[in-house]
């Protein structure tokens, strides 16, 4: 055999580039990584508004209606709980995301170290997963919107910015959980986030009824997550009733969640990869 | 031959997890074209030694300049001449071989009509072109290591890195293994493995050390280092478990430059083995077999640390 590994000819060394370039470098890796997987999360990015919008936009929606909508803003409770389900769903995305696929990267497969030993820094993983992130919200916001105005729940055509919001609702999760997921050594605390993070979030963070319906002491819990930023962002697009004053706080809180999650997953992505 | 460029050099390098001090300040120098090992049992500082090298782990204190780079501040030029070949396969077995070193070549930037070129090449250099397309997972250990081998490569780097390069595979794995490093030296790539497999440090190293509790024990050429501290012959006695100790006191006026009684047999080390086996013969030991051998790595180990290399 006269195979050569290293010809004389070479091409030069590899190229180290900017923050950017090698956060995409990064994200090409999940890019990869997820044409295995992408016809099954397509699948159920669509079944999902589907069944939820089905049962209790029209199932349940219907039973509401009848008692009058004053609570709701007089509009139909399918109109009322797409947006809040959009939201949600980015919720439960980011956090499909931030968990497992993180933990399998650094203690599974290690496939992190591996990149580790490239010109890829430990924050460059962190931008190209967040990256990848980023997509995954946006694609499935825009499938759950699609399904959103096939059932007819959209009033307002501001609602195209709800994808935005709902990647930056994704991130002020996804920042912080990917800079928890990163320390651990084990998967049981996810459960844990699952059960007495996520549930309780989506429950009361204004998705299924109005805040204001909660008793009045236990509200500023309410106002103080990040997924009721979210969920009132997307219905002010949605029904076309946004305050602009109410939606730039909105949005400044949900950023500054998701900056000082990347500010602490930087450093612990580092802590972990550089022993 | 190695001309006198010196790749690494490294002086007072020290690393410590907290109050456990993994490496305690080394210091050495590699130079273009050589293939430079690190020899000692587990824990001996080896690993912790090349992932510093690797320049993804920070140094508690010393120095350590690589091509000329700090390895700290300058971390990421240097990993882009680097080939990297962990002890633990990090491959990614849910992808196809080559898909794997299509990833590690785009990490390192490279276009991808020269990742494609590259891989065809690599993957013929590490006879795993007929596997190609199928994923990583069914591979066997032997094909992994191989692989990660053909990965540390994508970026044509100016020094391999090779942790541990054979532990867990078996014999015939472990020669093709040896057989493409060994090709990979002719080719001029710099090596840098560490190993507790003496077999392995002979074959492949031109120079190497011997590390022992995070120091380095002793440095040179595998010849120079048997020459120096061991003799040519060993002979090694077995004798039955209740004979053992007795024969060990009446073989101490064997004339030997060195005896060695380990719970199994009992090493003398002398310059002829047979003259003395004939002189313990004459001493009335018996012993349940005998046999004469050159010295090696081992036979070094044993005399710088008192311990055997793989237990």
């Amino acid at each position: 055999m006269a195979a050569t590994a290293v010809p004389a000819g070479r091409r030069g060394p590899a190229r180290v580039g900017g923050t950017w370039a090698m956060a995409v470098r990064a994200f090409r890796f999940w890019l990869v990584n997820y044409r295995r997987t992408w016809r099954g999360s397509i699948y159920s990015s669509v079944a999902n508004p589907i069944l939820y919008l089905g049962a209790m936009g029209l199932g349940l929606g219907t039973l509401v209606d009848q008692h009058g909508t004053a609570s709701l803003g007089h509009v139909s409770y399918l109109a009322f709980l797409a947006p809040g389900l959009l939201a949600a769903g980015a919720l439960q995305t980011a956090m499909g995301e931030a968990t497992y696929p993180v933990l399998a990267s650094v203690k599974w497969l290690k496939t992190y170290q591996a990149a580790a030993a490239t010109p890829l820094r430990p924050a460059d993983l962190l931008h190209g997963h967040l990256l990848f992130t980023s997509m995954r919200l946006a694609m499935n916001s825009t499938i759950f919107l699609i399904v959103m105005s096939a059932f007819g729940a959209v009033q307002s055509a501001w609602v195209v910015l709800a994808i935005p919001v709902c990647v930056l609702t994704g991130m002020a999760f996804a920042a912080p959980i990917e800079a928890f997921a990163i320390t651990r050594d084990k998967d049981s605390s996810f459960a844990v986030l699952y059960r007495f993070g996520l549930i309780p979030l989506f429950l009361f963070s204004g998705t299924f009824f109005p805040v204001t319906q909660l008793p009045a002491w236990i509200r500023p819990v309410a106002y103080a997550t990040p997924l009721w930023h979210g969920v009132a962002l997307c219905r002010g697009l949605s029904l076309g009733t946004t305050d602009a004053a109410a939606a730039l706080g909105h949005v400044a809180y949900l950023a500054a969640l998701a900056l000082a999650g990347v500010l602490v997953a930087q450093r612990n992505y580092r802590r972990r990869l550089y022993v | 031959m190695p001309d006198s460029e010196v790749l690494i050099h490294a002086r007072e390098l020290t690393k410590r997890f907290g109050d456990f001090t993994a490496v305690d300040g080394i210091g050495f120098e590699l130079h273009r074209g050589e293939a430079f090992g690190f020899l000692g049992p587990n824990g001996a500082g080896k690993s912790s030694t090349m992932r510093m090298i690797g320049c993804v782990s920070p140094p508690t204190s010393g120095e350590l300049t690589i091509m000329g780079m700090d390895s700290v501040r300058q971390g990421q030029a240097i990993r882009a001449r680097l080939g990297v070949c962990p002890q633990e396969d990090t491959l990614d077995v849910e992808l196809t071989v080559r898909e794997n070193l299509l990833i590690y070549g785009r990490y390192f930037g490279l276009p991808k009509d020269v990742i494609v070129e590259r891989t065809a090449r690599l993957l013929d250099f590490v006879q795993l072109t007929d596997r190609a397309g199928d994923q990583v997972e069914p591979l066997s250990g032997g094909m992994k290591r191989r692989l990660t081998i053909a990965r540390s490569l994508v970026n044509e780097p100016e020094i391999l890195l090779l942790d541990e390069p054979t532990t867990g595979l078996d014999p015939q794995a472990r020669h093709v293994v040896w057989d493409r490093l060994f090709r990979l030296k002719q080719q001029g790539v710099t090596l840098v493995l560490t190993t507790h497999y003496m077999d392995e440090a002979e074959q492949l190293c031109d120079r190497l050390v011997v590390m022992d509790a995070g120091r380095i024990a002793a440095e040179g050429s595998p010849r120079e280092l048997i020459e120096t501290y061991s003799t040519p012959e060993v002979l090694e006695l077995r004798f039955h478990p209740s004979e053992h100790d007795q024969a060990a006191e009446k073989l101490a006026d064997v004339p030997a430059d060195r005896m060695e009684i380990l719970a199994d047999r009992v090493l003398l080390y002398v310059p002829d083995g047979d003259r003395a086996l004939a002189a313990a013969r004459a001493r009335g030991v018996e012993p349940l077999t005998s046999l004469v051998r050159r010295s090696t790595l081992e036979d070094v180990f044993l005399r710088l640390t008192g311990r055997r290399l793989e237990d």
